[in-house]
């Protein structure tokens, strides 16, 4: 059959035209026809400006005639357009009256706010043509791809073990050994490293398109340019970062991120992406019209009641995220991640405005989280709050969830950060952390799969520079220093910076290897900051946001200058994989519910069943009973974590397992390499069955299982 | 067996990929296999690529194959970071074709 709605009913400037169809928004190929919609709920007037590839001028600007008016929506099918070769804006009409909350400028060319592939910034780094009119353009996108069988992994939850990546950081330096320096391509090329590794998810800080050059300056400090490294800050929610695609130049993002995906999936590890829905690039009243401001400024913003810009972002302004049509805007991105890029999960930044209603006041049940809560295509998809923002609003822990939402937990980060540098009085608390933090996830049924927990992130030190600065040093980044977090928790082990000292690097090699061991066995999703598993350092920088350079590249010489590092994390990685008994979904029960002769978690102290208790105590210890873990009916070994973090060795006197039951050692960070972790599953018999001495500073895992596989090897 | 070759210019893109579309297709209907010369092609576009795919899924529907040859640097880097490279059996020159075929 054929339609009878495809011929053209208007005619203008020799091209053919048609009323379109209001939804979807943005540019939709049909055939030969292009329907372009926009919705704008205050504007009297829209004119289509196409131009030809990268031409400054627009070689026809169309009229929205009125008939091709729904409600608040200008839709238009324009046919026979030879679409790879275009580029297309809008110009809306309406009133500039600030106070009123309106900004409309007829003179301004505006980004499609639903466009799926925006070139302009296509080679990181080239300088753009400040004047042009039209400087972030939007095209209409090839959304085909050869996908095969592949889909979202759906991996449980629990199995998971992040990878926190900047796609440039990640592969820029020169020592990374990739054709493809710093693009989705180059991620392709290090996937044996990152299976090696063994992690099965990567998260990317944001791929949305954004743009370097916001906010660009020479450093003050020696004159180095400051770019917008990371990325908060985005230009479009629906097209990735052309720049990360090192087919970019030829605007075949698209295509090159689809391709990571699928390779990064056919490989068993997932994606997840940092989406930044709390603000856009446009800035305050300063800032330049993009797109949202000069569509729809009262829809897509937070405004105070004069008309001004809320900020809870803390970079201008705030997405006006509980309007209803900023929430579709917001909901079809996200399924239009997951339908058309295949992505797994995302990670919300300053999530707690998504919460917040449009005077900026936070709601207890926030209409957006519950909608995304309950989407049918995100249905098994990831989502993971960074649950606080800029406002002021920290809701860790009361992150309104509806069973759904993980969140990035913050208190995991501080409470392992101060047991590692020995504080007193943390004890209680980090308890909470290595179990999942029932204080903070079991009240609302969460369960255990509701904590990412993380010893470091972009945000902050680097894991090197976290044992290796008391203070941050951010003097490069142009701001005095005044940039950044001040309270760190941070130790220096004795010097700050690096140093020749053999005692300080062994301890602080120690001390990594501590803390990469705390986020392993703790329940919970274990996320590990890219660049640690070698030894990254920034130099002590720890907001390297605009450094483009070799603070925030990893190093890829770091693998081999750091290999005992390297070697103890894969290993780590490999033991929390094989053992179900670390990865819990929900709660433990801290109790023998089963009748199987030990509970299935246990806490412990210098003495067996007698775990400390005083304020001061730096000393503790738990078992997981394996028992209570089977996968296919088998049960996993007996596990026990003795952590000392004084500054004197103690002994730990070991429970005793099951008869026929033997406990072998599987690290003990208080060795060098090769003692200080074994291969899983081949793990040396301890010499004393009741007890192990723990070195200063120390952890040390036991296996507890019946057959001795050391002795057969 | 029934082979053609057809000699891609210096470009595949919006510009010609409809005609260079209609003529793979054409040979398609009427050889069991078809030789994609791209010795001289120096830029695939985004339509361009799905001119190659398009064509070599149209063969394989068929139980027919269609092969590329001499594939320039740059195409080459174009096909293996958008992952279509995947799809294809290609070759240095039409000799070390022809001789995969037999």
């Amino acid at each position: 059959m054929h339609r009878v709605d495809v011929f053209p009913t208007h005619e203008y400037q020799g091209l053919k035209l048609r009323r379109g169809w209001p939804h979807p928004f943005g540019a939709s190929v049909l055939g030969n026809m292009v329907n372009f919609s926009v919705y704008s709920r205050y504007a009297t007037d829209c004119t289509l400006v196409l131009f030809h590839n990268r031409e400054e001028q627009p070689f026809v600007e169309i009229p929205f005639f009125k008939e091709f008016r729904l409600g608040n929506v200008f839709s238009m099918i324009v046919f026979d357009l030879d679409y790879e070769n275009i580029e297309y804006g809008f110009r809306m009409d309406g009133p500039f009256d600030p106070a009123e909350g309106h900004r409309f400028d007829r003179s301004k060319i505006l980004l499609d706010p639903y466009a799926k592939l925006i070139v302009g910034r296509d080679v990181w780094g080239q300088k753009p043509n400040w004047d042009s009119l039209y400087q972030y353009r939007a095209r209409v996108v090839f959304d085909d791809f050869d996908w095969e069988n592949d889909l979202p992994l759906e991996t449980p939850v629990n199995d998971l073990i992040v990878y926190e990546m900047h796609v440039r950081n990640f592969t820029c330096g020169a020592a990374s050994g990739v054709k493809h320096q710093g693009t989705f391509a180059g991620v392709v090329e290090k996937i044996p490293y990152l299976k090696e590794l063994g992690v099965n998810c990567v998260e990317l800080m944001p791929i949305h398109e954004f743009d370097e050059f916001e906010n660009f300056r020479p450093s003050p400090v020696d004159g180095h340019p400051l770019y917008n490294l990371w990325g908060y800050s985005n230009v479009g929610f629906f097209a990735p970062k052309a720049a990360y695609a090192s087919a970019g130049r030829f605007s075949m993002q698209v295509d090159e991120l689809k391709n990571m995906v699928k390779r990064l999936h056919a490989n068993g590890i997932e994606v997840i992406l940092d989406v930044v829905f709390n603000h856009t690039a446009e800035g305050n009243e300063k800032g330049p019209y993009i797109s949202y401001r000069g569509i729809d400024n009262k829809t897509y913003y937070m405004l105070t009641p004069d008309g001004g810009y809320f900020n809870f972002s803390g970079c201008g302004n705030t997405l006006n995220c509980n309007n209803p049509n900023v929430r579709d805007m917001i909901v079809e991105s996200l399924r239009y991640w997951v339908t058309d890029y295949h992505i797994d999960g995302f990670r919300f930044d300053l999530a707690a405005i998504l919460g917040r209603d449009q005077n900026g006041n936070p709601m207890s049940n926030p209409p957006l989280l519950e909608s995304l809560a309950h989407d049918p295509i995100l249905g098994k998809t990831k989502l993971i709050a960074e649950a606080w923002d800029a406002g002021g609003l920290y809701q860790v822990g009361s992150f309104p969830s509806w069973g759904r939402w993980a969140e990035w937990n913050g208190k995991f980060r501080d409470s392992i950060r101060r047991f590692l540098k020995s504080d007193e009085g943390v004890l209680g608390d980090v308890k909470e952390r290595i179990v999942g933090s029932p204080d903070l996830y079991a009240s609302q049924k969460r369960g255990i799969k509701a904590s990412v927990n993380f010893v470091t992130a972009h945000d902050g030190f680097t894991l090197m520079d976290l044992v290796s600065y008391n203070k941050k040093h951010n003097e490069a980044n142009g701001e005095d220093n005044r940039d950044g977090e001040n309270h760190n928790n941070s130790w220096n082990c004795g010097c700050e910076g690096p140093t020749d000292d053999a005692d300080i690097n062994r301890l602080r090699h120690r001390q990594v290897k501590n803390a990469i061991t705390l986020l392993m066995v703790s329940q919970g999703i274990p996320m590990v900051l890219s660049g640690d598993e070698m030894g990254n350092s920034q130099q002590g920088n720890n907001n390297a946001y605009c450094q483009d350079n070799e603070i925030a590249w990893l190093d890829w010489n770091d693998l081999e200058k750091n290999s005992d590092i390297f070697h103890y994390f894969k290993q780590i990685i490999k033991f929390r994989r094989q053992h179900q008994v670390l990865r819990y979904e929900d709660h433990l029960a801290h109790s023998d519910y089963r009748h199987l002769g030990y509970p299935d978690f246990s806490w412990h102290g210098v003495k067996a069943w007698q775990p400390e208790t005083g304020y001061n105590n730096l000393t503790a210890a738990f078992m997981l009973n394996g028992q209570y873990a089977e996968t296919d009916g088998v049960a996993d070994d007996f596990i026990y974590v003795a952590m000392n973090m004084h500054w004197e060795m103690h002994g730990f006197e070991l429970p005793h397992l099951p008869e026929g039951m033997t406990w072998h050692v599987f690290a003990n960070t208080g060795m060098e390499v090769p003692a200080d972790i074994a291969e899983p599953g081949e793990e040396p018999l301890v010499d004393s069955q009741d007890e192990i001495l723990v070195g200063p500073r120390s952890i040390m895992i036991l296996v507890g299982r019946g057959e001795d596989i050391s002795i057969l090897s | 067996m029934n082979i053609e070759v057809y000699k891609v210019g210096e470009e595949l893109d919006a510009i010609n990929y409809s005609q260079v579309q209609d003529e793979i297709s054409a040979i398609l209907e009427k050889s069991s296999s078809v030789v994609l010369d791209m010795t001289d092609c120096r830029y695939v576009s985004s339509s361009g690529l799905r001119v190659l795919l398009y064509s070599e899924k149209v063969a394989s529907s068929k139980g027919q194959k269609l092969y590329l040859v001499g594939l320039s640097a740059q195409v080459k880097d174009i096909m293996e970071v958008t992952g279509f490279n995947n799809f294809f059996d290609s070759f240095k020159t039409i000799e070390e074709c022809m001789q995969h075929i037999k």
